[in-house]
């Protein structure tokens, strides 16, 4: 099958690979690239732990195809860090013990920077609703969702 | 896995190349790239389109024209169109609805495709290169459309008018247990004057509750009066059997549940 060359930008770098058409925008950035941040659980679109925010949007790096992403601007939990410092929300998932076996994780904070990106100071609700389509087996939530309050918390006392 | 990706810019030259054999088109990706993760061997060419006039929302003058590639996100936060938010965010979670677009769930089979519920209670009309069909017509020969949808065209309904209903168990976001749409028009003494009913999960793709609607003529929507449409809302119905419920649950449900919704 032949490869196709696809190029974009992930956490603010340039990326060039070739890719075959039926390879996901997963497979290339964990195999191919090596940002393993994203996580393959189902490959169905049920689990959400392989979201990425592609242009600004939350999207399923699984049901995404590598080859479609030319030009887009990909953000992963790998580039939330800056200078050995953790992101807030990286941050408040630590302190909140928000993490256990970790695989849901990078998905989760994902989903949490496009609401908060959005929505600095996010209801209870709101951060229920743009958490739904992720799916953690440890936890019971509840830590998550606390976490998520706590870093929009220190977002805002930042910002202030 | 062997799949060959063909991009086109216009949805002229993508018809031709989707008679091939083996030749799916591929819109969000929620379907067909799932499909080939499973393994789904039938599919080896996807095509997509990326004329950008097949994500455009057009509203004026009480008609909506939504682009096949519309996503369920760009619905729900779209400010005319309030009255089928409930629809677009009952259809996955965030990211979900950031890719799934309404020209795919008009062939998402059950238990998904809630918003082609909706589409269905609004008397659609579903267009393609080849024409225009009724959204009831369209769904009944899905399995052999071989020509890309470009857009769904419908009457914008009054918000009051307009009830969506999705039951799931997981909470906030689960696949259905089943989701109805009805569009009523009550006189001014309450009674209805005319009902279209759409329901999902109780088939293998949305389906009319042709005899409730019948029998909800004249009705005022009080629990007495409605009783014989919910009891006509099993007539003709197969629902699916999957791991959410199985079809004798969802039809003993059935009526509990549109009942919720026109009492509501």
């Amino acid at each position: 099958m032949a490869k196709v060359p696809v190029q974009f930008t992930l956490n603010g770098s340039e990326k060039a690979e070739f890719v075959e058409s039926s390879t996901t925008l997963l497979h290339a950035l964990r195999d191919k690239i090596g940002d393993t941040s994203p996580k393959g659980g189902c490959h169905q679109g049920t689990c959400g732990a392989c979201s990425v925010i592609i242009d600004g949007e939350l999207r399923l790096s699984c049901l995404t195809l590598a080859e479609t992403c030319g030009g887009a601007d990909i953000r992963t939990t790998a580039g939330l860090a800056e200078s050995g410092v953790l992101h807030p929300l990286q941050r408040a998932f630590l302190d909140a013990f928000a993490t256990q076996c970790g695989f849901c994780t990078p998905g989760m904070i994902m989903a949490a920077k496009v609401l908060l990106d959005r929505t600095p100071n996010p209801s209870r609700e709101d951060v229920v609703e743009a958490l739904s389509g992720n799916i953690c087996r440890c936890t019971g939530y509840e830590p998550i969702i606390q976490a998520v309050l706590a870093a929009a918390r220190a977002n805002s006392q930042n910002a202030a | 896995m062997s799949l060959m990706l063909q991009t086109f810019s216009s949805v002229k030259d993508a018809n031709a190349a989707l008679q091939a054999a083996g030749t799916r088109y591929l819109g969000g990706g929620t379907l067909m790239v799932r499909a080939a993760n499973e393994g789904d061997v039938s599919v080896s060419s996807l095509i997509r389109v990326t004329d950008p006039g097949l994500s455009q929302i057009a509203v004026s003058g009480g008609k909506v024209r939504l682009g096949a590639s519309v996503t369920m996100a760009a619905i729900a936060r779209h400010p005319e169109l309030a009255a089928l938010a409930p629809a677009a965010r009952a259809v996955g979670g965030p990211a979900i609805r950031n890719m799934a677009t309404v020209g795919g769930n008009l062939f998402a089979p059950a238990p998904y495709g809630d918003f082609a519920v909706a589409l269905l209670a609004l008397d659609a009309t579903v267009v393609t290169e080849d024409g225009e069909l009724p959204v009831e017509a369209f769904l009944a020969d899905r399995n052999t459309s071989r020509v890309i949808v470009t857009s769904v065209r419908f009457s914008l309904p009054k918000a009051e008018s307009f009830r969506f209903l999705k039951v799931s168990r997981v909470k906030p976001k689960g696949v259905s247990v089943l989701s109805i749409a009805a569009l009523l028009e009550l006189a001014s003494d309450g009674a209805v004057t005319s009902a279209r009913i759409a329901l999902g999960c109780m088939a293998d793709r949305p389906m009319r509750a042709l005899a409730a609607e019948k029998a909800l003529l004249g009705c005022k929507l009080t629990p007495r009066e409605i009783a014989s449409a919910l009891a006509a809302a099993s007539e003709g119905i197969a629902p699916i059997t999957d791991p959410i419920a199985s079809a004798w649950y969802r039809a003993e449900v059935l009526p509990v549940h549109l009942g919720r919704l026109l009492l509501d």
